[in-house]
């Protein structure tokens, strides 16, 4: 489920009283711009035909005098947008004080992926899902370079920083599926670090939690580890060490360099992880990849493995789908 | 000063030729002509043709990364190249036209030219030092260049910290050496304008006599000697800390990322200035030359120069507002940034208040000085959005920020400079250039520009990111526009190209005076001779001391 199919979107979609205000703001300062800048452009035009050269315009000096003019037209465009900088800051002042009983997700960025934990225990990694009705805290680190989580739906982001927590509070109000960016550049695949939040119903994101959250939090944890052993490092997509791509690996035929087929099944890419020397792969790639044996604790090579399991598509594994039935688009 | 100005008439467009130069010895370009003469001169006008080159190549290269980034995002999901080479391209356009075309374009090339002109000295103050800066700029910059096209760098122009420090695999430390270097060559030349416009004016050239293309680039002298130092002792603790992992910046080592933002910024909007205050100037210059008419206000526009320069220290925080600073400092910055408008508004208000009962000439330069209004006009007041905090909570690193200083940046800084390119070029050259194909390449220019960046801003309402190599698809129209916009705009770059150097050879040859404009640029031979006046120029009774003389304006002159 994509958030818009629509090919010319002239608004975004707002889902929070933050947002919708924020809108309105921008369009009342949209028609004082026009106030100020449409006479400006109107009178250069006019000016430039009714006074070219040679034309019969009267010249003579106008009489008005310039001080007066020049303190209004400095004054008065200041005063009308100092109205701008009040109504901007209280509305900003609001949104950065989260009230008390706002429910805390945690959130993590990493070179290239978000991690959100619920505050009863599922973590999802990339997309998001949350209740309406609800005040929400985001509260947000990094563990390397410094990103920032924008939700374009409410209206706000904030960085992710990699020595102290930010916090992004917002209520929605309205179901839906929405895109979640990370805006501040952070590297190579800074475009691809992001998903979706989904908006829900208070009851369907319970079940979603109860369902699809414990299940998302199992794949969530093996890709944790998958990007924290640095596996997607050489693995992903894109990356320099171009490795072989691990996604819909599992269950398929791998040719070896000896000739023979086998099936990447769960001993296999155990085997593989722990002594990547042993079963050379056909098409001649040098073999760079350092054991692991000794360096992953067995439960989380379980963990990692049956993460791998799961990986059908790069996409599709930072996605790890599971739209919940409460999703309204 | 004689009174050619027959208003309506042809004949204030004829060549005369001042009493001075009868008899002259050979201009600038024909004194000397070997390769020596050339990089070894310390004559300020070589000097500025030798930037001019140098920075027309950094142009090119900086515009052709501008189109490999074009032509990626005309498909969503990265199909044409690799992320990776999407954020070497980016960088590359950020890097060269921020630091190698846009921040020396106008002062290093107009300002090193006709300040001594404007001003009635014969150089500049330090004519070596002039040279030694065209040098160290040189240097840094093809170091930085060699650097971020051959081997590649993926921090963007921003090199924000730990990224740049500790997580980019990529020639992060040679480039951040040459911009270091660079650096240098700001200080320099800022040091040698504000000496020069102090120690060397003409008798009886007493300050508000002064054009205002020399005050814009007084205050911009002040920004390059007053925050340039900044910029270079943040990226020398970049490099001590990429280099040697001295903590500064990275939490790793114990250092403050946010720090890196501070100090950047505090260098880097002042900057902002730099390369709009000499634009300025430059459209403060033709605006009465083709009305024929005094400029409206030249003291408040003066004195904005000036506030401009001063404000512009104290609104840094205004990058960083969704960036971990505190809501205090979020805003005392953001009312600052309110307050810079004011300066700004002045002046386009004032060249509006020139056209008034002018009598115009839609002359090439002109064309772009109209154009150039209507775009920073409209990049100022996105700026104010974008300074509103509400609103900066939502658009803050969208493609509204890419619109909003494309048009401060093109809109302004880039038509500027094309538009003085074009009014000081028959003093440059002493050729005329093709005023058609000038005035079919200023239009055409304005639509592409207008159709590659006005969706930008649509774009960033909507929630697109900047920097992304890959996008959701529903922006894919706008997208497509915004690359379709950009090739009307490269070819509108190309044509000047051609045509201007086709001048060189071909043009029609300059009078000394071929706008009948004011100022004493247009008191001697085109091109000037080495010393630039033959005999002392007189100076005039006011500045802009145009036919049109409106009551207001003569009320204050100085």
């Amino acid at each position: 489920m994509t958030p818009s199919h629509e090919s010319l979107q002239l608004w975004p979609a707002a889902v929070s009283a933050t947002a919708t205000q924020t809108d309105l703001l921008i369009l009342a300062f949209t028609v004082l711009t026009l106030l100020l800048t449409v006479p400006v452009f109107v009178a250069i035009t006019y000016f430039a035909l009714r006074y070219r050269e040679g034309s019969e315009a009267d010249r003579s000096p106008s009489g008005i005098r310039s001080n007066l003019i020049e303190i209004s037209w400095m004054l008065i465009p200041f005063l009308l947008t100092l109205i701008f900088f009040v109504w901007g800051a209280r509305l900003y002042i609001h949104s950065r004080n989260a009230p008390p009983d706002a429910m805390v997700v945690e959130a993590i960025g990493r070179q290239w992926m978000w991690k959100f934990q619920h505050p009863t225990g599922q973590a999802e990694i990339n997309n998001l899902h949350l209740p309406i009705g609800q005040p929400i805290r985001l509260h947000i680190i990094s563990q390397d370079v410094i990103h920032a989580l924008y939700l374009p739906a409410v209206r706000l982001q904030v960085a992710a920083l990699p020595d102290r927590y930010t916090d992004l509070w917002f209520k929605a109000d309205k179901t839906g599926t929405y895109h979640l960016y990370c805006s501040e550049y952070c590297g190579t695949d800074h475009s691809v670090m992001g998903g979706e939040v989904t908006f829900m119903n208070p009851g369907d994101y319970q079940e979603w939690l109860t369902h699809a959250g414990a299940q998302q939090g199992k794949v969530a944890a093996g890709r944790a580890l998958y990007e924290a052993y640095g596996c997607a490092g050489c693995h992903e997509p894109g990356s320099a060490v171009k490795a072989p791509s691990l996604a819909g690996l599992y269950g398929g035929p791998v040719k070896l360099a000896d000739g023979r087929t086998v099936t990447a099944d769960e001993g296999w890419l155990r085997e593989k992880i722990l002594n990547p020397n042993g079963d050379r792969l056909a098409g001649g790639g040098k073999q760079i990849m350092p054991s692991f044996a000794g360096r992953i604790p067995a439960d989380e090579l379980t963990t990692l493995i049956d993460f791998l399991k799961s990986y059908s598509s790069p996409a599709a594994g930072k996605a790890a789908d599971a739209t919940p039935a409460g999703s309204t688009r | 000063m004689s009174a050619s100005g027959s208003i309506g008439g042809t004949a204030r467009r004829e060549p005369h030729t001042p009493e001075s130069t009868i008899g002259r010895k050979p201009d600038y370009l024909h004194a000397e002509s070997t390769l020596r003469s050339w990089f070894l001169t310390t004559d300020h006008k070589r000097i500025a043709l030798l930037y001019l080159a140098s920075i027309t190549g950094f142009f090119v290269i900086g515009a052709v990364a501008a189109g490999v980034v074009r032509l990626a995002l005309v498909v969503p999901n990265g199909a044409i190249m690799t992320n990776d080479t999407y954020n070497k391209a980016f960088t590359i356009h950020g890097v060269v036209m921020v630091w190698f075309f846009l921040i020396p374009s106008i002062p290093a090339t107009f300002g090193n030219f006709l300040i001594p002109l404007m001003i009635g000295a014969k150089d500049l103050a330090f004519p070596k030092l002039n040279l030694t800066s065209w040098y160290v700029f040189m240097a840094g910059a093809l170091f930085t260049l060699a650097a971020v096209v051959l081997g590649g760098v993926d921090t963007g122009w921003t090199f924000y910290a730990p990224l740049s420090t500790a997580f980019s695999n990529t020639w992060v430390l040679p480039a951040l050496i040459g911009v270091t270097i660079v650096g240098f060559s700001s200080i320099l030349t800022g040091l040698n304008f504000v000496v020069t416009i102090h120690t060397m004016r003409a008798p009886g050239m007493t300050w508000f006599k002064l054009p205002i293309f020399v005050w814009t680039h007084y205050a911009t002298s002040l920004i390059f000697l007053l925050a340039t130092p900044v910029i270079t002792t943040a990226l020398i603790l970049l490099i001590a800390e990429r280099a040697f992992h001295v903590g500064v910046f990275d939490p790793a080592y114990g250092g403050d990322p946010v720090l890196f933002q501070h100090l950047f910024w505090f260098y880097s909007h002042p900057a902002v200035y730099i390369m709009v205050l000499p634009g300025m100037g430059v459209i403060s210059e033709i605006v009465p030359a083709f009305a024929q008419k005094k400029l409206f206000g030249y003291r408040f526009v003066a004195y904005a120069s000036i506030g401009l320069a001063s404000v512009t220290f104290f609104v840094w925080g205004h990058h960083m507002f969704v960036n971990g600073q505190s809501d205090l400092a979020s805003l005392v910055f953001s009312a600052l940034s309110f307050a810079v408008a004011v300066p700004s508004a002045v002046k386009v208000y004032n060249w509006t208040a020139t056209i008034h009962k002018g009598s115009l000439r839609l002359d090439t330069p002109m064309l772009y000085a109209m154009g150039y209004i209507g775009l920073f006009v409209l990049g100022g007041l996105t700026g104010l959005y974008l300074a509103t905090l509400a609103i900066n909570q939502h658009i803050h690193a969208t493609y509204f920020v890419v619109a909003h200083f494309h048009y401060i940046m093109v809109g302004g800084t880039v038509l500027a400079f094309l538009g003085g390119l074009h009014f000081w070029w028959p003093k440059f050259t002493g050729r005329m250039y093709s005023e058609p194909w000038g005035r079919v390449s200023a239009l055409l220019i304005f639509l592409g520009f207008n159709v590659t960046f006005f969706p930008q801003f649509i774009l960033g309402y909507l929630g697109m990111p900047r920097r992304y190599a890959t996008y959701p698809a529903e922006f894919q129209l706008l997208n497509v526009l915004s690359s379709a916009g950009a090739t009307i705009l490269a070819a509108g770059y190309i044509f000047p190209m051609l045509y201007l150097v086709y001048s060189l050879w071909f043009g029609r040859k300059a009078p000394a005076n071929p706008w009948n404009a004011k100022g004493l640029e247009w008191e001697t031979s085109s091109p000037p001779p080495t010393h630039n006046f033959l005999s002392p120029p007189e100076v005039p009774r006011i500045p802009y001391d145009y036919p049109i003389q409106a009551k207001e304006s003569r009320d204050q002159h100085g």
